[in-house]
C-alpha cells in the first residue's frame, strides 16, 4: 500500500517560498517520476514526503492517513539518496540491515531478508565488502538494497543514476524498472533528465519554479504538453518553436513542431534552411538549420542515411496533424 | 618522469634536511646516552667517570619513581578522557547554524593560544586561589567551605588546567572532521529509524574516529612531557610529580645529570610503551 496524497502543501525557506500551494495525488503502485530543471523544488518536494524538510503549511497523507507530523522513520517510506549515503565504515551486509536492526528485528529474520535483497540485486558475492570496495553501480544497488529490506509503502529515489557513467544508467534504469514491475510498490522518482522520466514513468509531473506545470503519461505529455515549458521540456531533441507570420497561418501566436515530425527534401517543401551543424547518431541524423526566416535554428531529425552537408540548402516540411498550438500567453490552443 | 638522474638529484637535494633533521635528533640523544652511564655532577666535582648502569638502578629503586610514572600516565589519561568527550561535544555543538558563529569558533580556539605557563598562572591565582579566587566565590555563594585545589585537589586541578588548554584543539581537529560528514548519511539514518543517540553512536562516531586517533596519538606526545603547568603550580608537591618534573628535579635540584640522563631514557621508554598501546589501539583506524 503506498497512496500518497499532498493537499495545498507549501514550503518556504525565510522569506523565499519555494512551492507555492501544491496539489498531487500518487497512486498506490505507481512510478511517478518528478521531472524538471535544477532548481525546480523536485527534490525539495521529495524531502516534504519523505519528512526531511517540514512542510509549511498544506497537509500529507499516507494511505489515507495524516503524515504531516509524522516523524521520517515512522511514514513507512525508504529513500535512495543521491550520493548513495551508505555507511562507509560497514560492510554491505551491515549496511542492508542496518534499518532492519534499528527496527529491532531478530537476527534470524535479518540475515534472512538481507540474504533475500543481495539475491534480487546480484549482491551475494560482495555483502563483506564495504562501499569503498565498489563499483557506482554496485553501491547504488547496495543504497536500493537498503531500501527495499524494510518492505517500505513507498520508494523515493533522488536523482540516483545522476553519478553513474552513461553505460551504466541505462542499464540501473533498467534494473529499476524491473524491480517496481516485481514489486509493484509506490515509487517516486526525482531527476532533471527527460529520458529517463519519458522511459521510466508510469506518470511524470513537470515541475517549474515549485509548480506543476503538467502532469500525465509520459505520451500525454509528448502528445499534447500543455503549455511552452513542457512542450519544450519533453522530447529530445528539444521540440522547435515559431513565432510570428507563420504561427498566425495557424491561428496562433507560436506554433511548436518537434524535429522528428519534419521532413527533409532536396528540392521542395514548405520552408527552405541552409544546414549548420549535423549531428550524425548513425540511426538518426540532427540537421541545424538556419536562415529559415522562422527562428534562429530549426532542428530536425533524419533518418541515419540522409547525407546533407554542411552549407547545403533544403527544404522542410512539417506534419501538419502534429503542429502544436500555443497562445499569447504559452498555452495550448486545442 | 623520475629517471634514476632525477632521482640521485632528488636525494642529493633533500640530503641538508634529512642530515639537520638527523642531528638534530641523534645529538641530544647520544648525549643523553652518553651522560646516563657516567656519574656527572657539575657542582660536585664534575665528570667523575663512567659508572655503567648505577645511575639507572637509582633512577628505578627511588620511591618517588613509580609514582612518577603514575601520576604522567594519570594526567595523560585524565585530559584525553576530557579532552575527547568535551571535544565531541563541542565541535557537534559548533557545526550548528547560529549566530556569530565565526567569533563563538575563535573564542572557542583562544585558549590554545595562551602560553601554558600564563594559562596555568591565571587558573592557579584567579580560579583556584583559595581566599580571592572566583572558585572559592562560587564555593562561598553556595555556603560551602572553599577548596584549595592545588593542595587538596592537586591532581584534578592540574588535569583541569591542561584540559582547558587542549580542548581547542581537540574541538578544532573534531569540527573539521564532523563539517565533512555527508549530511545525507545521517538523512538516510534517520529515514532508517536511527533516533539521535543511535545516528551519533552508529554513523557520527565512526566517521570521527579518524580524527579522534589523530586527537589521542597528537596530544599523548605532548602530554607526556608537560612541564610548565606543574612548575608554576604545585612544582611537583602535592603527587603531582610527572616523570619529566622528576627528571627535571634530579637534573636541575638535585645537580645530578647522570642520574637525570638515566631518567630521560625511561621517559622515552615509556613513551614508546604507550606509543605502542595507543597504535594497538586506536592506530587501525589510521589504515584503509
Amino acid at each position: 500500500m503506498g497512496r500518497i496524497q499532498l493537499k495545498s502543501v507549501t514550503k518556504s525557506f525565510g522569506d523565499v517560498e519555494v512551492i507555492p500551494p501544491l496539489d498531487l495525488t500518487i497512486e498506490d503502485g505507481e512510478f511517478t517520476v518528478f521531472v524538471g530543471p535544477s532548481g525546480c523544488g523536485k527534490s525539495t518536494l521529495l524531502r516534504l514526503i519523505a519528512g526531511l524538510e517540514d512542510i509549511t503549511s498544506g497537509s500529507i497523507d499516507i494511505d489515507g492517513a495524516d503524515a504531516t507530523d509524522v516523524p521520517p522513520a515512522r511514514r513507512g517510506l525508504a529513500m535512495v539518496f543521491q550520493s548513495y549515503a551508505l555507511y562507509p565504515h560497514m560492510t554491505v551486509r551491515k549496511n542492508i540491515a542496518f534499518p532492519l536492526r534499528m527496527a529491532k528485528l531478530d537476527q534470524a529474520e535479518i540475515d534472512k531478508r538481507v540474504e533475500g535483497a543481495a539475491a534480487v540485486l546480484n549482491l551475494t558475492d560482495y555483502l563483506d565488502r564495504r562501499p569503498g570496495q565498489l563499483s557506482g553501480g554496485q553501491r547504488q544497488r547496495v543504497a536500493i538494497g537498503r531500501a527495499i529490506v524494510r518492505e517500505p509503502a513507498a520508494f523515493l529515489f533522488d536523482e540516483p543514476l545522476s553519478n553513474l557513467d552513461a553505460a551504466l544508467r541505462v542499464g540501473m534504469r533498467l534494473e529499476i524498472s524491473e524491480l517496481h514491475e516485481r514489486l509493484a510498490t509506490t515509487m517516486i522518482y526525482v531527476t532533471h533528465d527527460q529520458v529517463e522520466a519519458m522511459t521510466m514513468a508510469d506518470k511524470i509531473v513537470v515541475l517549474q519554479a515549485g509548480v506543476i506545470e503538467q502532469v500525465g503519461s509520459p505520451l500525454e505529455l509528448y502528445r499534447t504538453p500543455r503549455n511552452l515549458f513542457v512542450a519544450g521540456f519533453i522530447g529530445s531533441p528539444k521540440m522547435n518553436f515559431i513565432e510570428g507570420p507563420e504561427a498566425a497561418k495557424h491561428g496562433a501566436h507560436t506554433i511548436g513542431i518537434r524535429p522528428e515530425h519534419i521532413a527533409v527534401s532536396e528540392s521542395e517543401g514548405d520552408w527552405s534552411g541552409v544546414v549548420s551543424v549535423s549531428e550524425h547518431l548513425g540511426s538518426d541524423t540532427f540537421f541545424h538549420i538556419h536562415e529559415t526566416g522562422l527562428a534562429e535554428t530549426i532542428t530536425v531529425r533524419a533518418d541515419g542515411e540522409v547525407g546533407f552537408r554542411h552549407g547545403d540548402r533544403i527544404h522542410l516540411t512539417p506534419r501538419a496533424d502534429v503542429i502544436h498550438r500555443f497562445n499569447a500567453k504559452g498555452l495550448r490552443i486545442e | 618522469m623520475a629517471t634514476q638522474h632525477s632521482r640521485s638529484v632528488a636525494r642529493l637535494m633533500m640530503a641538508p634536511a634529512v642530515v639537520l633533521l638527523l642531528g638534530w635528533m641523534l645529538v641530544p640523544l647520544t648525549m643523553t646516552l652518553y651522560f646516563s652511564f657516567k656519574k656527572y655532577l657539575p657542582l660536585r666535582g664534575g665528570d667523575l667517570g663512567w659508572v655503567g648502569f648505577d645511575n639507572y638502578v637509582r633512577f628505578v629503586s627511588s620511591s618517588s619513581f613509580w609514582p612518577a610514572v603514575q601520576a604522567t600516565l594519570v594526567i595523560v589519561g585524565g585530559v584525553l578522557v576530557i579532552t575527547v568527550i568535551l571535544g565531541v561535544l563541542l565541535a557537534m555543538l559548533l557545526d550548528q547554524p547560529m549566530w556569530g558563529q565565526g567569533v563563538v569558533r575563535i573564542l572557542v580556539i583562544a585558549p590554545f593560544f595562551v602560553m601554558p605557563t600564563v594559562s596555568a598562572l591565571v587558573w592557579k591565582n584567579m580560579f583556584m586561589d583559595p581566599v580571592n579566587g572566583l572558585l572559592a566565590h562560587l564555593w562561598r555563594l553556595f555556603g560551602a567551605e572553599p577548596i584549595s585545589w592545588l593542595s587538596e585537589a592537586s591532581m584534578t586541578s592540574i588535569i583541569m588546567i591542561v584540559s582547558w588548554q587542549w580542548l581547542p584543539f581537540a574541538t578544532l581537529i573534531l569540527l573539521t572532521a564532523i563539517q565533512s560528514l555527508d549530511s545525507e548519511q545521517l538523512e538516510a539514518a534517520e529515514m532508517d529509524g536511527a533516533p539521535v543517540l543511535k545516528r551519533f553512536y552508529h554513523i557520527i562516531l565512526p566517521h570521527l574516529s579518524r580524527a579522534i586517533t589523530i586527537v589521542i596519538l597528537i596530544q599523548t606526545i605532548f602530554l607526556l612531557s608537560i612541564f610548565a603547568e606543574i612548575f608554576v603550580t604545585t612544582g611537583g608537591a602535592f603527587g603531582t610529580r610527572t616523570l619529566t618534573y622528576l627528571i627535571f628535579q634530579r637534573v636541575l635540584e638535585s645537580q645530578n645529570v647522570g642520574l637525570g640522563s638515566a631518567g630521560g631514557v625511561y621517559a622515552i621508554i615509556l613513551a614508546n610503551i604507550v606509543a605502542i598501546f595507543l597504535m594497538r589501539i586506536v592506530g587501525k583506524n589510521l589504515d584503509a
